[in-house]
């Protein structure tokens, strides 16, 4: 079977993949998985999987270009002028909120 | 349809792009990465053997122990690296089968024999020096599992490189004789330093760096290994030998032309100590043969 490992490096960062290798069971995959990826100290915490429980989505259609849920979505600028010269708080150019 | 497909593919690879397993990947590429990744897996398999010739006659319990500690990197990095080949579909049985019948390469280097414990510290040096070259040129490969597995090769390799190092300042700075020693191995490893990184074929015909699966040619790696190593060497009062060796005006070294015919013999199987190796990995191939049987059914 195959394992795949996912190692995090110092407390409170992400676990990144870190690659993979065959075992028989789980006991050795932990054994194997401290050997490659722990024997010197560089991971703090090891996450272990079996490969065919891991289930990967990998696409992601936009087909509605639902741009009103990001930040890309909005242009504020020519708004934010005319709001501000009606409330007579126009300030010199460069301060606004872009 | 596929020709469009691979053209697009290219254009997204060689602008920097890197993919996955399960991508698309034109036939070429995929048969070009098998064989190149599986080579670099076989290198550093064999990698070990010269160095295991040592363990039992290493001169301190520290040296034994950091020894040790190199080799069972090396094979761990063979473990991962035939890993990505799998995934690109070659069995790892495949490839022990492969290595061992003389059908697929290993690295010109681990074609040699070692004559001293001299030979140990320059090998760990300067041919893990020069490897650690190439392997940090791969960072950047466009298939980026083999990329990610070069960023843990490449953390352990620069503890051989300093072990190496320090192991040859023991030396040099010991008696005569152990100075000696180094030179001689130095001036033996010289001809297979120089033609770890391949002939100097012009980048833009490299199929290699087309594919973007190295990102430096063959002559710019020999560069950069001879810019940063000769003076180190040289400092420590060893001698090289080529008398043509020298840093040009425009920063480029010069060296005698490498016999690359040699290299070519070398690697395909004619090396001075080429078939004890493989002799010797058949034999542990078959020793241990009944270890995977009973641990791994279905990769063995």
């Amino acid at each position: 079977m195959i394992y795949e490992v996912f190692r995090q490096e110092r407390k409170g960062q992400p676990f990144v993949h870190g690659g993979s290798f065959h075992a028989p069971d789980q006991a050795f995959a932990d054994a194997y998985a401290r050997e490659f990826y722990a024997r010197r100290q560089e991971s703090v915490a090891l996450w272990v999987v079996p490969r065919e429980q891991i289930v990967e989505i990998d696409e992601f259609p936009d087909e509605f270009d639902l741009k009103y849920r990001r930040v890309d979505g909005y242009s504020i600028k020519a708004r934010l002028a005319i709001a501000r010269e009606r409330a007579g708080s126009a300030t010199s150019p460069g301060t606004d909120g872009g | 349809m596929s020709d469009a497909r691979t053209a697009e593919f290219l254009e997204f690879v060689q602008a920097g792009g890197q993919v996955e397993t399960d991508d698309w990947l034109p036939e070429e590429y995929r048969k070009r990465l098998i064989k190149f990744i599986e080579m670099h897996g076989n290198s550093e398999l064999m990698g070990v053997l010269p160095e295991r010739d040592w363990i039992l006659r290493a001169p301190t319990l520290q040296r034994k122990l950091a020894l040790t500690a190199k080799i069972q990197d090396e094979v761990g990095h063979c473990q991962l690296i035939y890993r990505v080949v799998e995934d690109l579909g070659k069995p790892r049985a495949q490839c022990l089968d492969d290595l061992i019948s003389g059908k697929s390469k290993f690295h010109n280097v681990f074609h040699y024999p070692t004559r001293s414990w001299g030979d140990v510290g320059v090998i760990a040096w300067l041919v893990d020096a020069a490897a650690i070259i190439s392997q940090k040129a791969l960072l950047k490969c466009s298939y980026a599992p083999y990329a990610r597995v070069m960023k843990k090769v490449c953390w352990e390799e620069s503890f051989h490189i300093l072990h190496g190092r320090d192991t040859v300042l023991a030396m040099v700075t010991g008696t005569p004789e152990q100075f000696e020693l180094v030179q001689e191995a130095v001036t033996r490893w010289w001809e297979p330093l120089m033609h770890f990184h391949g002939t100097p074929i012009p980048a833009d015909e490299d199929p290699m760096l087309h594919w973007r699966i190295k990102s430096q040619g063959n002559e710019e790696a020999r560069q950069q290994f001879l810019d940063g190593y000769v003076p180190q060497i040289l400092e420590l009062g060893l001698e090289l030998p080529d008398p043509n060796l020298r840093k040009n005006e425009g920063g480029l070294w010069e060296y005698t032309e490498p016999d690359w015919e040699k290299l070519t013999a070398v690697v395909t199987g004619h090396g001075p100590a080429s078939q004890e190796r493989l002799a010797f990995r058949r034999l542990s191939r078959a020793d241990v043969d009944w270890v995977s049987r009973v641990m791994l059914p279905e990769a063995a």
